[in-house]
């Protein structure tokens, strides 16, 4: 199919039937790609589809089993990603490469410092940092002296593109780049990426957001389950053509039905005038079975909000009402065994034990409730192992065994985990911070049920995203925090547009009074 | 409008390399607190008596050089727990081979350095090529010198002749020769962490040993050569020591905790235990508080266990502090 859209253009870059296995998946089956210099190629596909794969044997990190790469024409086999990297192929990972502790000009540098006699010239190092940061015009941003660990997540990122850039790169491929980035700085990464397209270079994304995609990408590859289901060019699809090809079906809705006023029961959270260092005077009320949807831009307090009401940096001032009793929420064991869940944002970092199997990850918020010298003995052993096959059938993981370390599941399934955790210690107020952030779109539909199940079990549920959509498609209610604070409360459904003028701080309907009108949920 | 210039201070203050290391607070703290309480109790002593003061930097000779290597392992993401022993074998060996013939020196240190530099690329081969956990690693080549020196030699067998003693013992116009030598060796190894290659590549490989691969770092070379520099500074300790002492023993190492205060001085100086962070700098300084600590309570005439259970406090005291710290800082 590439073959289709070959222009006058030579291919700078070119994978031809490539293969690569690993133990019990075909992880790149006959894939054929072409990518052109001064072309955006983005790279899309479910969890698992074989994009980062791909990724990693054009950069040399894997060795594909049969198959071949073409760089500018020539047959290459990279042993090792500095011998890609030596060509011109640069990769940035996902998970950041830059040493902490580290200067910016060290890191660009590292390993090719400029030296005599094995004695770093410091003064030039600098200098040739500051060069780099320039070409791609972020100078005034980031000081080749400025440690790494001081900077964004978004700035660590262009220091990651200088550093591809000074090692001459032709090729630079990107593993979700904006996943962590707010809006602005999206749109200071996608202007770098225009300018760099104008130099010829080509550029290789992989993302799951798919608006970026039509956004910026000129063409797009589909995988799915490690085949090449087509490269297309982006003029001439729309985004459901994508995802049609990425699922191979149609999705005919994303989201559950919203919630109905019946579902809706009394207020089990209230929180008056909840403030912290993060947090700033924050009124909210939930209702059993509902879905309250958190919206707000990154910084505005959307975490630090799941985190007071889950006692991790709790309020500090303020009144705060648990199924009408006033109380306070200290720490996180006591919002256990208050029946209050907390899905993390950073499911790796806090989610997850990666290193423990399946199983016990699955059994450890209801562990924590139990004794600490509870004896566990035979029962308990069975109990919990038909405990963990129900709630594996409940979310719905496919793994060939619980005793699998969780680190060696993929995004989507390792979400499925921590959800199936918090399932088990059966709360009743579940607090989910981007239950689907990086996950595939099949998974995503997987949690968005479970999700909306739960609150017609009477679960009351708090969802934290930065995906609108998913927000829309989701909350019975809206709250935008912005600058600490509510920002404004919107009914469900209301539009982007709304969202965003409340997160933005150009439409205050902040509500002084508490009071939620109980028409409101209805819709 | 283009300037090409970077502002001139910042350039200045990364040439240097120098970043004052919080441990030089607690520094000055425990100095100032120590002699506050040795005007009270001991009649300002340590103040009207300069030689204490040269005794404390005396004091900090041994464990200053050896901590200096242990830092640049630890910058490495490992450690070396064999040093106490191979600074006993150094002790032991110098004097076995220099039985007093100051013509026999030369020849005595050679071999002393060549036996540190292959434990050194034992500990590191260990690490890198083996894949063993380098606290269980340098433990295990600890304990093989250990019984080797046990079953081998006696106590103070040997010794050193009188020219070799004068590295103990003898100055250098006002400074003492060890101190000299101390000052020397935390320069040289500033010199070699902030400024050359080798240095940089420490850091990158201690604070990912996989970004330093994919950077094209020779990552188990890097590693190698730290444990190697590392051993060479456990056998210039050593050196000193039996210079100081005369003859050898086997216990003189593990006596003087030389592997753990080594380590316990490197982290209060602020150096990673994970890798990639810290200095020699900090390490001096967390080897002065030992010093210090040491020569107040000397001083004072406060029981040796009490300073014990201080030194405790210090360590873990400094830790929890740089732990707050960089909590705050991500906050």
């Amino acid at each position: 199919m590439a073959q289709d859209l070959m222009t006058e253009k030579e291919p700078l870059m070119e994978v031809r039937n490539i293969n690569k296995a690993f133990p019990g998946v075909q992880a790149l089956d006959n894939v054929s790609v072409a990518f052109y210099p001064g072309e955006v190629h983005a790279v899309v596909g479910e969890n698992g589809a074989g994009k980062s794969t791909l990724m990693k044997v054009m950069a040399g990190a894997y060795k594909s089993d049969s198959g071949t790469i073409l760089f500018q024409g020539e047959i290459e086999s990279f042993n090792h990603p500095v011998e890609a990297q030596e060509m011109g192929i640069s990769i940035i990972y996902q998970e950041f490469n830059l040493l902490p502790e580290r200067t910016v000009a060290q890191n660009i540098f590292l390993g090719r410092e400029p030296a005599k006699i094995g004695i770093v010239n410091l003064r030039q190092l600098n200098k040739q940092a500051h060069a780099v940061l320039k070409e791609i015009g972020v100078d005034s941003m980031i000081s080749p002296t400025a440690l790494a660990s001081s900077l964004s997540v978004a700035e660590q990122q262009l220091v990651e593109i200088a550093k591809a850039i000074s090692l001459d790169a032709k090729v630079l491929i990107m593993d979700e780049p904006t996943a962590s980035l707010t809006s602005t700085e999206v749109k200071l990464l996608n202007d770098l990426i225009s300018r760099l397209k104008t130099k010829g270079l080509a550029l290789i994304f992989i993302s799951h957001r798919l608006s970026e995609v039509f956004e910026i990408a000129d063409k797009i590859t589909v995988l799915k389950d490690g085949q090449h289901v087509g490269t297309v060019n982006t003029k001439e699809v729309t985004s459901e053509d994508i995802v049609y090809m990425m699922v191979g079906r149609v999705l005919d809705h994303y989201f559950p039905p919203l919630g109905s006023s019946e579902d809706f029961g009394d207020v089990v959270l209230r929180v008056k005038d909840g403030s912290n260092n993060f947090l700033n005077s924050v009124y909210l009320e939930l209702r059993k079975g509902e879905i309250l949807g958190i919206a707000g831009l990154q910084g505005s307090g959307r975490t630090e909000l799941a985190q007071a009401l889950f006692g991790v940096v709790p309020f500090k001032s303020g009144e705060i009402e648990l199924r009408g009793k006033p109380t306070a929420i200290k720490n996180p064991f006591w919002a256990i065994s208050r029946r209050i869940g907390f899905v993390t944002e950073d499911r790796k970092a806090e989610g997850l034990i990666l290193i423990q199997p399946i199983r016990d990850n699955m059994l450890l918020a209801i562990r924590s409730l139990q004794s600490l010298f509870a004896f566990i003995h035979q029962d308990g052993i069975r109990q919990s192992r038909n405990m963990v096959s129900a709630l594996g059938e409940q979310v719905d993981i496919r793994v060939d065994s619980y005793g699998k370390e969780a680190q060696d599941l993929s995004g989507g399934n390792q979400q499925k985990v921590v959800l199936s955790k918090w399932l088990a210690s059966e709360s009743e107020i579940f607090i989910f911070d981007e239950p689907t952030r990086g996950i595939d779109v099949e998974s995503k539909a997987r949690i968005h049920d479970i999700i909306r199940g739960l609150t017609k079990q009477g679960v009351a549920v708090i969802m934290i995203s930065s995906e609108l959509p998913e927000i829309i498609g989701m909350s019975d209610r809206i709250l935008v925090m912005h600058e600490g604070t509510i920002g404004g409360e919107l009914p469900a459904e209301s539009s982007e547009t709304d969202i965003m003028l409340v997160a933005t701080g150009q439409n205050n309907h902040r509500t002084s009074s508490i009071s939620v009108d109980p028409e409101r949920g209805e819709k | 409008m283009t300037t090409e210039s970077i502002p001139a201070d910042e350039i200045k203050r990364s040439k240097l390399g120098i970043r004052i290391p919080p441990v030089y607070y607690f520094l000055v703290i425990i100095t100032v607190g120590g002699l506050i309480l040795d005007i009270l109790f001991a009649k300002g002593n340590i103040i009207s008596n300069p030689t204490i003061l040269t005794n404390i930097l005396i004091r900090s000779v041994a464990l200053g050089i050896v901590a200096v290597g242990q830092t640049f392992v630890m910058i490495g993401a490992s450690i070396d727990l064999s040093v106490a022993y191979t600074i006993s074998l150094t002790a032991v060996m110098t004097s076995q081979l220099m039985q007093g013939d100051p013509e026999r020196v030369p020849m005595a240190i050679i071999l002393v350095f060549v036996i540190g530099a292959v434990i050194g690329l034992v500990n590191g081969l260990i690490v890198t090529k083996l894949n063993v956990n380098p606290f269980i690693a340098t433990l295990g080549t600890g304990l093989i010198i250990a019984g080797i020196l046990n079953g081998t030699f006696a106590n103070f067998k040997g010794s050193v002749p009188k020219s070799f003693r004068a590295l103990g013992y003898e100055s250098l116009g006002p400074i003492p020769i060890s101190i000299i030598i101390l000052i020397a060796v935390v320069v040289l190894g500033w010199f070699i962490l902030s400024w050359t290659k080798f240095g940089a590549h420490l850091y990158g490989v201690g604070g990912s040993r996989e970004l330093g691969r994919l950077s094209g770092l020779r990552t188990s070379r890097t590693i190698i050569v730290a444990h190697i520099i590392c051993s060479l500074t456990a056998v210039l300790s050593g050196l000193f020591i039996v210079s100081r002492l005369g003859s050898g023993a086997p216990w003189v190492g593990p006596d003087g905790i030389y592997d753990l205060e080594s380590v316990a001085t490197t982290v209060i100086g602020g150096t990673a235990l994970s890798g990639g962070r810290g200095g020699v700098f900090g390490t001096l300084a967390g080897v002065l508080i030992f010093g210090v600590i040491d020569t107040v309570f000397n001083q004072l005439g406060v029981d040796t266990y009490l300073k014990t259970v201080f030194r405790g406090a210090i360590i873990i005291l400094a830790v929890a502090s740089y732990s707050f710290r960089s909590k705050r800082e991500a906050a």
